[in-house]
């Protein structure tokens, strides 16, 4: 099946982006190179092409029992402008995705997911919609979004975008017209997605590259999303990968009546899990990635999910899913790297801290 | 654009030789380095390993991906370029300079099945 394109892509391809598929669509990776990308976001501002991620619509007088249903968090009595971050969970805690809801107004949701799962996302959804009175939209194709994210964000937004985001706080959403733009990211930075038609979103674009804004692949979207501990599906969430596994429990609101997976989690939570995603710094400058093996005196006891060598702190350094038994701080553990074993230890997951403006 | 050098033989898994005498300085070539970006890391082999051609004989990633390297010639490790463990990037500053691996060639012979810098160069802009 042929790969989608953003709207974007045409602007993509003339500033020389190496373009790579990802989640069924042909994205920028680079522009100039991850480490400069990565750099202008943790220094200054830059700006990502998300155009790739869906958009679900839910209104009508059952949104807010619906949301409570499928979602791990807790909607229920919220401001309107708030957003929260969860998950879809299967019967038995399995991750369906991890996303975004944004309250818009009473009864009426936007919902952001992750464009590798669009359409399980929406045969879920559309699946677990019996007996809820609502209007339930997947408006994936309409909607392009960008990110703009660093300390300068926030003057960017107004400067060239003319879009004043003073009041938005961290984990809020406000409207200009048929605009939607939220105090969110995935980079640990402050920063600012927003979505609009397509016409818009490439109208900004210009806007941004126009005012020299540093334009931002995938490839440093996921160093700096790693850095600071941010799950990644597929990687540290999963059909397998609950979020209690994760260490993402607290986003799944227990007191909440009922939810989808709510008595698996609860099960977990009380029983433990054999498996946990844990940090792993190895000794060594050599970089563990996807898929290779973690061992523990030579015995295979779990699996990297992201490994980088850090940009921002200069370490090779790893997310694991491990026996929960090797999950504790600083245990020693060994990651075999092609035909050699280097040795490392456990510590947090988050190798970087974030710099959110609250 | 990317540099090739008269008088080096190339592979298509983009891995050079520079042989003087019967010693071969292997290493990427520039286009490679330039495919990659920036090398964070060079995985070297050790002095005696014994390598074979078109076999695996270490790794130079990039922040993103891991690229194994593949030896175009047979031979013994006689040295591996040290410089490459502290500083990887000079894999980017100069490609051919930066050789990884010398080995003592086992076969001449094999030189031939290699391209030359047009053909190789033909063959990048493929």
């Amino acid at each position: 099946m042929e790969n989608k394109r953003t709207c974007l892509y045409d602007r993509h391809v003339k500033q020389g982006a190496l373009i790579s598929p990802f989640g069924g669509f042909d994205m920028p990776i680079q522009y100039s190179n991850i480490t400069e990308e990565h750099q202008a976001v943790r220094q200054h501002c830059g700006v990502f092409d998300v155009s790739h991620m869906g958009e679900v619509t839910v209104k009508g007088p059952d949104a807010e029992r619906w949301v409570n249903h499928i979602f791990t968090n807790d909607v229920t009595d919220a401001p309107i402008g708030k957003v929260f971050y969860g998950m879809m969970l299967y019967e038995n805690g399995g991750t369906v995705d991890d996303l975004l809801v944004y309250k818009m107004a009473e009864q009426e949701y936007f919902i952001v997911i992750n464009a590798a799962n669009i359409d399980k996302d929406w045969a879920w959804m559309q699946q677990n919609s019996e007996g809820f009175d609502i209007d339930l939209q997947n408006r994936s194709d309409d909607y392009g979004q960008l990110a703009v994210q660093g300390p300068d964000a926030a003057e960017i937004m107004e400067k060239v975008l003319r879009l004043n985001c003073d009041d938005l706080t961290f984990y809020t959403v406000k409207t200009f017209d048929d605009i939607i733009v939220s105090r969110t990211g995935y980079t640990g930075e402050d920063g600012f997605e927003i979505y609009g038609t397509q016409a818009y979103i490439q109208q900004a674009w210009d806007a941004l590259m126009g005012a020299g804004v540093t334009p931002c692949g995938l490839g440093c979207r996921d160093t700096l999303r790693f850095e600071v501990g941010l799950p990644l599906y597929g990687h540290e969430l999963s059909p397998e990968i609950s979020p209690v596994m994760a260490g993402l429990s607290m986003f799944c609101k227990l007191d909440k009546p009922e939810f989808i997976g709510k008595e698996a989690i609860v099960k977990q939570k009380t029983e433990g899990v054999s498996q946990k995603v844990v940090g792993i710094e190895l000794d060594d400058k050599a970089i563990p990635r996807n898929g290779y093996t973690v061992l523990k005196d030579g015995r295979e006891v779990g699996i990297v999910t992201t490994g980088y060598h850090t940009i921002s702190t200069d370490k090779s350094v790893c997310m694991a899913l491990v026996d929960t038994e090797y999950a504790k701080l600083d245990t020693p553990l060994d990651i075999q790297i092609r035909k050699k074993v280097f040795p490392g230890h456990v510590v947090k997951k988050r190798f970087y801290d974030k710099h959110y403006k609250k | 654009m990317a540099k090739f050098i008269e008088g080096l033989y190339y592979s298509e898994s983009h891995e050079y030789v520079r042989v003087e005498g019967e010693y071969g300085y292997v290493g990427i070539t520039d286009f490679a380095q330039q495919q990659l970006g920036n090398v964070v890391y060079v995985d070297l082999p050790e002095v005696d390993d014994e390598i074979e051609a078109d076999g695996e004989f270490g790794a130079v990633e990039s922040v993103k991906a891991a690229s194994d390297l593949i030896s175009p010639v047979s031979g013994t490790v006689v040295e591996v370029n040290e410089a490459l463990e502290d500083t990887p990037e000079l894999v980017n500053q100069d490609a051919f300079a930066n050789w990884i691996m010398k080995l003592e060639l086992s076969d001449m012979a094999e030189l031939d099945n290699l391209m030359d810098a047009k053909a190789y160069e033909e063959f990048c802009n493929k």
